[in-house]
This record gives C-alpha cells, sequence and structure tokens, in this order.
C-alpha cells in the first residue's frame, strides 16, 4: 500500500499529541510501519502547531509536504485553513469549527477571515465541519476535543470500534477513560 | 515488540541499554528530552547542569572514573562546550564518552541554524549521524563501543526531525560496563610537551576510524535500477531521498559523518554517472567529495538554508511533485507563538516599553517580549550576552548614568552564563541596570528544574542558589526583588535603579504561570458600560483580552486573573473578581 498521511493541526495547547499517540497506537497494533513527527519548544507557546502522522508498509519522511495529506484533522477553523495546501487531490479536511484569535487579530492588525468552510468548499475541498468543543463539552470537558475530533476521523477508517476502544484505553488515563469513550462516540456521530 | 519512541527518547534508551552511568546536559530544543528521559531510568545518574561546558566536563570526569557517560545539548550550547570538547578530542576517555547535539535547521526554536556536522572535523572527535528512532538507539551503543575501541569521545548528531519524530524500535538489556581509573599524566594533563605527543595519536585515530568506515554497516549501498545518478546522503535527508527515488537510483547512506570513508565514496561515485550530495544546511559530504578530485554536484542544486522535505527533493531532483488541492486564496493571519496569559513577564515589559527603555535581551520565554504589539527587546544574541553586551553598551555611552538601557535575562539563563557578564560589571565598574526575570523555572524547553529552583533533574529538593545572595556576593551592592504583576512597583524600581551610578540587579520574582503549583484567580471581570474603547489594555499584549463590538472582553477560558490590564484601564472598567 501507498503511504497514508494524517496531519493533525492546531494552536498550542490544544492537546493534539494525545491525538497523534492514540493514532500511533492503533496504527502498530495493526502491524504498519509507523513515523509520528511533532514539533516542540517554541511553538507550543499558543502558536500554530502541526503533528504528522504517517503509516503503510514503510514510511520514509517523518513529515507530511504539500499536496500529501489525506486527512487534515484542525482543531481549530484558521489553522484549517492555514494549512489547505498540503491536502492531496480528494482528500479530506475534519474541522472544528471553533475559532481562537492569532495575535495579529486580537492587536488588530489583521482580520479572522470569514466564511472559511465555505470558501473551502467553493475550491473543491471536502471539509467535514461541527463544533467539536460543544461535543466536547457534552461529553464532560471542553479539554477532550482531540478525542471527539478522533471519533469523526474514525468514520474513515476500516478499524473496528473496539480496536478504537482499546487504542484509547491505553492512551487516557482510567479515571478519564469514560467520558473519552462519550467524546469519541459523539464525534462519530458528528 | 516493536513500539513507537521518539528519536530522543530512543537515544535515551540507547543510553540505558549500554550501561551509562553518569548524564550530564543543559536543556535546549530539539535535544532536552533525551536527558529528561534519560531521568527515568532508575540506573542512570542524571543532572541539570547549569551549562553544557559544565555539563561536557562532568561527563568527561565521569569517563576518568571508569563510568561511560553522556551529555547532550542543542547546536548552539556546543559552541559554549566547545572549550573542553577540543581537547577531550586529544586526550580521549577512559570508559566510553558519547555526546549528543540536535541540530535546528528551519529554527523552529533557535537563534541561528549552524551545522554541527563541523565540529567533528574541527575538533578530530568521530560523529554518527541516524536517520530515524531505531538508529538514534543502535548508533547510540555503538558510540560507546567505537569510544572505548578508538579511545574517543563519539558525537551522534541530532536534528529537529530524527530528534521529535517517533517510529519503530526493539528494545535490549542493559549492559553494565565498569572501568578503573589510572593515573595516566600523559594523556591527560594537557600541558604543550604531553598535548604536542597527543596530536600526532589523535592523527593516527582518525586515520584508523576512517578505515572502519570502509567496512562499517552503517556506511551503507542501497542499490538501484537507475546508475545514471547515485545519491550520497544522510540523517533526514536520507529519508526524503527514499521516499522520493524508493529504489531508482544508488543510494550511499553515510551513519558515519566523521571521519567519510575515502575508497568506499570513490568507489560509489565510479559505479554511477552523476554523483549527488543530499545534505541539509551546509556543503560537508560535498565539500569531502570535492576534496577527493570527484565531480559531484551538492549545493549548486540544493539550498543551504533551512530544512528540506520530500517535494523539495523531488523538485531538485527533476521528479514529480504531488499537485493537491493548492492554497486558499485568502490572506490568513499568522498565528506566531505569543507570552501566556498570566505570564509574569508582561508586566515588565509592559513598563519596559511604556519608559522607551532600550532593552538588551537573551535566550527564553521572554524573548517573545519583542514581539508586537510590546516590542520591548532590542537584541538577542545568545545565553548571557544581555548582561555583558549592556555593559560594553553602556561603557561607550561613557557610562551615562542617565541611561535609559536595561539587560533582561532570565534565571536559567542568569545562571548558565549570565553571572559572569556580572562579574564583568561589578570588575569594570558598570552602571548598568540588569534585570533577572526570575519565573522559577527554566520555561522555553518545557519547564526543567534549574540551579535556582530548589529541585533537580529527578525532581527532588535539593540546594537552591539565592540569586540575592550571588548578586551581592560579587559585589552589587544594590539588588532588589520587585513582583511584575505590581505594575508601579515594577516601574519605580526601574526608573531608580537607572538613575543609580552603579550596577544594579532588579530581580522580577514570579513563578511560570503554567506551573503546576502555581494558583490562579479567578477571570478578570469586564464592566462594559465603563469601557470607553481606548485598547489600552490591549498594549500588553494579551491573549486572553480582545475587543467585540468595541468593547474589552476577556477569555475566561485563558485568564489567570493576574491582574495588570485591571491597572491599566483608566475608567475602571476591568475589575479582579471577589474570591469567594
Amino acid at each position: 500500500m501507498n503511504t497514508k498521511n494524517i496531519m493533525i493541526v492546531g494552536v498550542g495547547g490544544q492537546g493534539s499529541l494525545l491525538a497523534s499517540k492514540l493514532l500511533g497506537r492503533l496504527l502498530i497494533t495493526k502491524g504498519y510501519d509507523v513515523k509520528v513527527s511533532e514539533v516542540h519548544g517554541m511553538s507550543q507557546r499558543g502558536g500554530s502547531v502541526v503533528t504528522y502522522v504517517r503509516y503503510g508498509e514503510k514510511v520514509y519522511s517523518p513529515v507530511i509536504d504539500k499536496g500529501e495529506a489525506d486527512f487534515i484533522v484542525s482543531f481549530e477553523l484558521l489553522e484549517a485553513a492555514r494549512w489547505t495546501e498540503y491536502l492531496r487531490e480528494g482528500g479530506r479536511i475534519v474541522a472544528n469549527t471553533q475559532q481562537i484569535n492569532p495575535m495579529p487579530v486580537i492587536t488588530g492588525a489583521a482580520q479572522y477571515p470569514d466564511a472559511l468552510v465555505e470558501k473551502m468548499r467553493a475550491k473543491g475541498v471536502i471539509v467535514d465541519d461541527f463544533n467539536a468543543l460543544e461535543k466536547a463539552e457534552a461529553a464532560g470537558s471542553s479539554r477532550a476535543v482531540n478525542i471527539v475530533l478522533m471519533g469523526h476521523l474514525s468514520r474513515y477508517f476500516d478499524f473496528t470500534l473496539d480496536e478504537w476502544m482499546d487504542a484509547i484505553e491505553q492512551s487516557v488515563p482510567q479515571k478519564f477513560l469514560e467520558l473519552n469513550k462519550k467524546a469519541f462516540m459523539l464525534g462519530r456521530e458528528a | 515488540m516493536k513500539q513507537l519512541m521518539l528519536g530522543n527518547a530512543a537515544v535515551a534508551r540507547g543510553l540505558y541499554e549500554a550501561g551509562c552511568a553518569y548524564v550530564s546536559s543543559y536543556p535546549g530544543t530539539p535535544s532536552t528530552e533525551i536527558t529528561e528521559v534519560v531521568a527515568t531510568y532508575k540506573e542512570i545518574m542524571a543532572e541539570w547542569a547549569p551549562n553544557e561546558k559544565v555539563a561536557m566536563e562532568a561527563a568527561f570526569g565521569a569517563s576518568l572514573a571508569g563510568r561511560r557517560s553522556f551529555c547532550g545539548m542543542k547546536h548552539v550550547g556546543m559552541n559554549v562546550a566547545a572549550d573542553p570538547l577540543f581537547t577531550i578530542g586529544y586526550t580521549g576517555v577512559n570508559a566510553g564518552m558519547v555526546i549528543a547535539v540536535a541540530d535546528d535547521a528551519g529554527m523552529h526554536s533557535s537563534q541561528n541554524e549552524q551545522d554541527s556536522r563541523h565540529y567533528a572535523r574541527a575538533s578530530k572527535i568521530p560523529m554518527l549521524e541516524p536517520a530515524d528512532s531505531a538508529e538514534a538507539l543502535a548508533f547510540t551503543k555503538l558510540a560507546y563501543e567505537l569510544s572505548e575501541q578508538f579511545d574517543t569521545a563519539v558525537i551522534i548528531k541530532m536534528c529537529t526531525r530524527i530528534a521529535h519524530s517517533q517510529s519503530l524500535v526493539e528494545t535490549g538489556e542493559r549492559v553494565e560496563a565498569v572501568k578503573t581509573y589510572e593515573k595516566n599524566p600523559a594523556k591527560y594533563i594537557m600541558m604543550p610537551g604531553n598535548a604536542r605527543k597527543r596530536h600526532p595519536i589523535v592523527e593516527e585515530r582518525t586515520r584508523a576510524l576512517a578505515q572502519w568506515a570502509e567496512t562499517a554497516q552503517i556506511n551503507r549501498v542501497e542499490d538501484g535500477s537507475d546508475h545514471s545518478r547515485g545519491i550520497i546522503t544522510s540523517s533526514t535527508s536520507y529519508q526524503y531521498v527514499k521516499e522520493v527515488c524508493g529504489d531508482r537510483y544508488p543510494v550511499l547512506k553515510l551513519g558515519m559523518i566523521w571521519p567519510m570513508p575515502e575508497q568506499k565514496i570513490r568507489d560509489f561515485a565510479a559505479s554511477v554517472d552523476e554523483l549527488v550530495v543530499v545534505e541539509e544546511l551546509d556543503s560537508f559530504i560535498e565539500a569531502h567529495c570535492l576534496s577527493l578530485g570527484l565531480k559531484v554536484t551538492g549545493k549548486a542544486l540544493f539550498p543551504c538554508i533551512g530544512e528540506f522535505s520530500q517535494n523539495l527533493v523531488a523538485e531538485k531532483l527533476g521528479m514529480d511533485v504531488p499537485a493537491g488541492e493548492g492554497a486558499l486564496d485568502e490572506a490568513i493571519p499568522a498565528r506566531p507563538p505569543v507570552m501566556c496569559a498570566g505570564c509574569p513577564h508582561r508586566g515588565l515589559f509592559y513598563t519596559l516599553a511604556k519608559n522607551k527603555i532600550t532593552a538588551l535581551g537573551d535566550i527564553g520565554c521572554y524573548t517573545l517580549g519583542a514581539v508586537p504589539p510590546l516590542g520591548a527587546l532590542d537584541t538577542t544574541i545568545c545565553m548571557g550576552a544581555s548582561v555583558s553586551g549592556i555593559h560594553g553598551f553602556t561603557k561607550a555611552q561613557g557610562g551615562a548614568a542617565d541611561s535609559r538601557t536595561v539587560a533582561v535575562i532570565g534565571d536559567s539563563t542568569f545562571m548558565h552564563s549570565g553571572v559572569t557578564g556580572l562579574i564583568n560589571a561589578v570588575y569594570n565598574e558598570s552602571a548598568s541596570t540588569i534585570i533577572i526575570v526570575d519565573n522559577s523555572i527554566t520555561g522555553m524547553t518545557g519547564h526543567q528544574q534549574n540551579p535556582t529552583t530548589g529541585y533537580n533533574l529527578k525532581g527532588d529538593p535539593c540546594a537552591k542558589i539565592d540569586l540575592e545572595t550571588l548578586c551581592r556576593a560579587v559585589g552589587v551592592k544594590r539588588v532588589r526583588v520587585v513582583d511584575p504583576y505590581d505594575l508601579k512597583q515594577t516601574e519605580a524600581a526601574i526608573l531608580e535603579e537607572l538613575a543609580a551610578k552603579e550596577t544594579s540587579v532588579i530581580i522580577s520574582r514570579r513563578p511560570c504561570a503554567l506551573l503546576k503549583y502555581v494558583k490562579h484567580k479567578k477571570p478578570v471581570v469586564v464592566e462594559a458600560d465603563k469601557c470607553r474603547s481606548c485598547r489600552l489594555c490591549m498594549k500588553v499584549g494579551c491573549p486572553a483580552i480582545f475587543m467585540k463590538d468595541g468593547k474589552a472582553c476577556i477569555d475566561n477560558t485563558l485568564c489567570t486573573g493576574c491582574g495588570v490590564c485591571t491597572q491599566l484601564c483608566r475608567f475602571d472598567a476591568l475589575h479582579a473578581k471577589e474570591e469567594d
């Protein structure tokens, strides 16, 4: 098989590392070669962050380049727009519609663009957009946005629900397990 | 069983399995996790040193005593440690000694993008360069074997994409290795008479290592179907080449980047029509090929600036680049890193900006004080440069006591190399004003302990260096502490110390708002009818404050209730919320 590419993008501090940990766990149990690439350090301080997850028979590059991503899972709407050019032809964006203003918007130096989902669709990009923050809060914690988004992404994979749930069990603390399972299902149904 | 492991964690695992007993490092992105993960192995003594020079010398001492040792650092840290490095190149080691250096092509979190491979050649110390986590683990273990076989320290060269990528590894068991110390002045006392005798031994060692490299499995040829072109590469560039070319072109993958195998390179070159070198940053492998008189294409095709990627390699080699969906036709505002809501540095930088004070900055989270809207810093060079620099700056201005210039340096950076600059300021009678922003942690690299925090790398309580006592001990008479959440107090202290005709130190002290033990207050409350839309509160550049329908608003999920913004509002529209 060709290498599959999943990008997880968002704002530093949103919990994208847990999402990549979950995916990585699941993919190695399925026997794939896997690479996960993160950026640490300065980007964590509220900056734009991206995590690359690649899997297949043999994965070489640890990063995903423009035009290669099968999926872009975005924790924040502007970040979905920023990374759109990394999508392969026919790829899919899973976008949380939550908006977090970057500093240039806060200071008034720039505007947060409007109607971003519509503009992506007008370009022919396939977008699944929904408010993952509301789903996470419904599950019991705003911090579960990452699992809600993984739940939605799971719709496009052949893995069984049990396999996903096993990966969640291995990735989150026991006391938050039920909350995260609920968040996952709310995302899967969204 | 195979498991996913971060490149840095794989180096740490390699240290564990190789029986490494002592580790001393200074944190620096992208090298930090090596030492953090090492600290989780109870068999290894692991410490943060105040800087990389100290770390390397401590690791050398442990090697001398007969235990396998390690020190890790980022590329610029290698500059700090260069002094011991070059002479350890002469002495060699007793028990194995491994040094990791992590480059940051693309400057994700660095002030330059120097190519640390030059250090290997310059210090005559061999360097291995892993291309994924499995190699990071295996090469670290191999490095100890080479270190003891050839009597030399060995450098493991990482880069951001190898250090911070997870890939599959298989782990092994730990093997202990202990040697005894024997006095050997001719080997370890590098005064001229002895050093002159060591230098030929070092040159011979490099020749022997180059011979070893000829047959070493880590320098491997992967044959291809099309010999019109052959590629020599290493590290992450190897991954991009294989991603793009698959098995089409023969590849010579170098796992040892210094010294290089001359005959192997010549044979490879002779087996292909066109020789291409793919390497990030400087011409290093290419320069070596040129020195062998080979015809080679390298930097004429590939940039010496920034990171590579598969698309860049494909484009330069004339291969297909995926079209993809293309960019959105929309101006996407940048999202630069910012000082966090509640960051104790914010009040200080606001005060400096408000008073139009020139501020020589340093390396840490507080470098973010340079970005709009605060724009409160004038320079950032390297660790400690603010304190040394302000002395020269003030002297060049005739030592003007009314100079409106300060140095700003963090607690960990001050321990690293600020204190020597402070000694210089006192000794040479400077009127400098030095502000130590003490947030009680090494912040930017992700919360590491340091000598001022009272805790060590393993998280145990330990001796705590008292900054006030230290500054007074080196002769600073004017030492004072301010709370940067209190803008009036902070401003008064800065203006008073700027007026002083001698060296003064202001310690701006508040723990980092992200520390787990720091209790946050309730979010600030806005009385919208009192807000006159003057935007004064926006001048502190707090990510928790935004304007909506012309009125200031607080993002309750971010606000820590630090109250800095409430001190700015002239219309009493912002309030601290009463505690229940």
